[in-house]
């Protein structure tokens, strides 16, 4: 349904960005305080990380711009860039974006 | 009808119903306990403020008597961290001596409902009947949130109810699911073990998919979004002027401390001179009468008399955390300050702990279980008590007001306050150093991922705000009537008793127990400039830490110096002296429950003993640099 084109990895995006989460976990993570690459991508999806999922990147941190605080769906959820390393994107265009945000023909609706 | 009517009428009165409340973090779930009990347990607007179980106890409409759980909240039942294992094996009845919950309630944020339709399917896996909250229910109206309950209940297949926990709405609605699910004799057995298990990726991602399609086909998006979140986070989160407020706020905060409540203060402390002057015109000096009214005037009047006047500067400080705690600013604090604490080695979450350290490091120390790595958790618990307490507010002020000028700096800062603000940064600052210690020392390593919902900013509960404060206002009067009375009778007595000997030149209190402990120790703290009168009053205050200066104000009234501690100390003590003894509180483990606290939550006796060594080590090494730079520069 979509064009394809270029992923980017959420860890690169800057304050504004927005567009749709295209993979979780399965990128090269070094582990943090016992946490690996298998649990971090659990607690990413846990916490609405999900393929699909929209996001808008909100907030940047002072330092390194880090942590960043993105808006995902129907809540907001900040995290280091470390992690957030984990997570593909595709940006999208407000335009696009709105498009994708469509919501598609309720069962009820197409059968009426 | 009829048989659910049987069915209680059969069943013996003594038999308790168990009701959990799970969901997500800080959807409400303690708040709902609080209206459906009548409990007064903490709400506050940011994940991960319940991190233990509470149980309550409610008779239903159909008059069924039921035990409420409160739990952490969590995102599944997986349990990474100790709160979320109390949640878990509460659900699925593991705890030792605790049956299974017979109907879980499911509570939702209705203004976020993707995460907990996601726990939903996890939940059904335990085989529990199951109702659905969905609280919040007026803040999803007042956004134009359009839920279809009917249709999500018959999609879930379980009953669905609206509530607004903080208003008490739907709370019938509520109890009558619950009597239903336990009447319809859809209860399987207590020892029943359910069929959940840890779900897979793949299992959490079809869960994903099936929320979604359950959202997509019951709730439109909101009509009206909360705006107010994103225009306030823009200048709260801005990256530099985020920081410039959150110093500007605690810069307010620490002089409020001072200005507002110091009008309140002076008038308990001329109430109480009033009191002792009262008692002393009223008994005779001699026999046992005179006894009796050393006490009431040495040991309780100057004594817990001393403690309380501190009450206003107290109130103050938690009206500030409480309101910054329900308006939804805490999350925002640990988002700004997360690399601060990361470059000390810390958990990012290891700011709401350390925040709640200052209010008294207990909660904190236990709020720490949000955090999962068992090293992480242990280096945040080890600095928590360096954070500044309130219970350090009576000794502080006590000091600060009796040696810092009442002058204004810049034209619009109290010195007084300002002096307060710098051992509130030198707690803070300690605390970070200490942990950058530990974990380039000992435990080399990077800390676990910071990963934090921000809740949606609410404005503050007028009600729930005054009584928090109410609420911490009666902890410290209890404290005051019960382990400070007590400890000041004590000394009251060691301070009193041998009576001085007929024809004696010195002060009584030379001749008393207290004076022979004080004298002993005095060798041991001289280098770090404490006279014996500090010392006699160092060892109750290990009890707890507002203790020393109730001690303070008993021995030096039994010396016969007169009732206004502050101004005694201005004469008795040099400046040397006095910040010294500001050194030593910065550090000094003076509190017993907090070394039981710390015992309970890492189960060993060794925690507690490294926690205690460190901190005296440091008190001391503090207190004597502070003395000797001090007294070379004439202080
Ligand atoms: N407007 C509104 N606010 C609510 C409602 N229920 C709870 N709140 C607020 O939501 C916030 C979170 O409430 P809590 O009861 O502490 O949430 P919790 O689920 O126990 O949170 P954790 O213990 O952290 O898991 C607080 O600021 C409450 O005042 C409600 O029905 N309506
Ligand atoms: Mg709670």
């Amino acid at each position: 349904m979509n064009p394809p084109s270029e992923t980017n990895s959420l860890a690169e995006a800057r304050k504004g960005d927005r567009g749709l989460v295209v993979q979780v976990g399965g990128e090269a993570y070094a582990g943090a305080g016992g946490v690996d690459a298998a649990e971090i991508e659990r607690r990413l999806l846990e916490i609405g990380f999900v393929e699909g999922a929209r996001f808008e990147i909100l907030h940047e941190g002072l330092f390194g711009r880090d942590p960043i605080g993105v808006r995902l769906d129907d809540l907001t959820v900040a995290l280091r860039r470390r992690e957030a390393a984990q997570v593909r994107v595709r940006f999208v265009h407000e335009a696009a974006v709105a498009a994708a945000e469509a919501p598609a023909p309720l069962p009820d609706e197409a059968a009426a | 009808m009829s048989a659910a009517a049987e069915a209680v009428a059969g069943e013996s009165p003594a038999h308790a119903f168990r009701i959990a409340l799970v969901g997500n973090p800080n959807c409400g779930k303690t708040a709902l306990f609080n209206a459906l009990t009548g409990a007064r347990q903490k709400v506050a607007n940011y994940p991960g403020v319940t991190v233990e179980r509470k149980e309550g106890h409610i008779t239903t409409p159909e008059g069924r008597q039921v035990s409420v759980l409160d739990l952490p909240g969590t995102y599944s039942l997986r349990a990474r961290s100790p709160d979320e294992v109390v949640t878990r094996d509460a659900v699925l009845g593991r705890l030792a001596g605790e049956a299974a919950p017979d109907v879980l309630v499911c509570v939702a944020d209705s203004t976020s409902l993707r995460l907990v339709l996601r726990l939903m399917v996890e939940l059904k896996a335990v085989g529990r009947p199951i109702v659905l909250a969905l609280n919040m229910f007026d803040i999803a109206q007042r956004q134009g949130i359009d839920i279809d309950v009917a249709r999500l209940s018959k999609e879930l297949g379980v009953p669905v109810v609206t509530t607004v926990a903080t208003r008490k709405r739907g709370l019938e609605d509520l109890l009558a699911q619950v009597d239903r699910l336990m009447a319809a004799d859809l209860v399987a057995p207590a020892d029943d073990p359910g069929v959940w298990h840890e779900p897979s990726v793949a299992e959490i991602r079809a869960a994903h998919r099936q929320a979604e399609r359950t959202l997509k086909d019951c709730v439109k998006p909101p009509a009206r979004p909360d705006t107010l979140t994103g225009k306030l986070d823009a200048v709260l989160l801005n990256p530099v002027g985020g920081i410039l407020i959150l110093l500007a706020i605690l810069f307010v905060m620490f002089q409020a401390v001072f200005s507002l409540a110091r009008p309140a203060g002076d008038l308990i402390t001329e109430g109480l001179s009033q009191a002792s002057t009262y008692v002393t015109a009223s008994m005779p000096s001699t026999g046992w009468i005179g006894l009796l009214r050393s006490l009431i005037n040495d040991g309780i009047i100057n004594g817990v008399g001393s403690v309380i006047a501190f009450l206003p500067q107290i109130l103050v400080l938690f009206l500030f955390i409480i309101v910054l705690e329900d308006f939804g600013y805490m999350a925002r604090a640990a988002f700004l300050l997360d690399r601060l604490m990361g470059a000390a080695g810390l958990h990012g979450r290891a700011f709401i702990p350390l925040l709640s350290s200052h209010a008294c490091a207990i909660p904190g120390i236990m709020s720490a279980r949000v955090i999962d790595n068992r090293r992480d958790r242990l280096t945040t618990i080890l600095v928590a008590p360096l954070a500044t307490c309130s219970a350090r507010i009576p000794i502080y002020t006590l000091i600060i007001g009796a040696f810092v000028p009442a002058k204004t700096v810049w034209g619009f800062a109290s010195l007084q306050g300002l002096v307060m603000f710098g051992l509130y940064a030198a707690g803070i600052t300690s605390a970070l150093i200490v942990a950058f210690v530990i974990r380039r020392l000992f435990w080399r390593g990077s800390a676990e991922p910071f990963l934090m919902q921000l809740p949606d900013y609410k404005v503050p509960d007028a009600m729930n705000v005054a009584r928090g404060v109410w609420q911490r206002g009666e902890i410290f009067l209890k404290r005051a009537g019960t382990t400070i009375l007590s400890m000041m009778i004590l000394i009251w007595f060691l301070s009193t008793v041998p009576l001085a000997p007929a024809g004696a030149t010195g002060p009584a209190i030379d001749y008393s127990f207290a004076g022979m402990i004080g004298h002993t120790l005095e060798p041991l703290l001289r280098p770090i400039g404490f006279n014996w009168q500090i010392s006699v009053a160092l060892i109750p205050g290990m009890a707890a830490r507002e203790v020393a200066v109730g001690a303070l104000g008993t021995v030096y009234s039994v010396s016969g110096e007169g009732s206004a501690l502050g101004g005694v100390l201005a004469h008795q003590w040099s400046l040397a002296t006095a910040l010294a003894l500001l050194a030593w509180y910065v550090f000094a483990p003076q509190c017993m429950s907090t070394l039981a606290v710390v015992r309970r939550e890492t189960n060993s006796l060794k925690w507690p003993l490294i926690m205690f060594g460190y901190m005296l080590a440091l008190a001391y090494a503090a207190a004597f640099v502070v003395y000797h730079v001090a007294v070379a520069l004439g202080g």
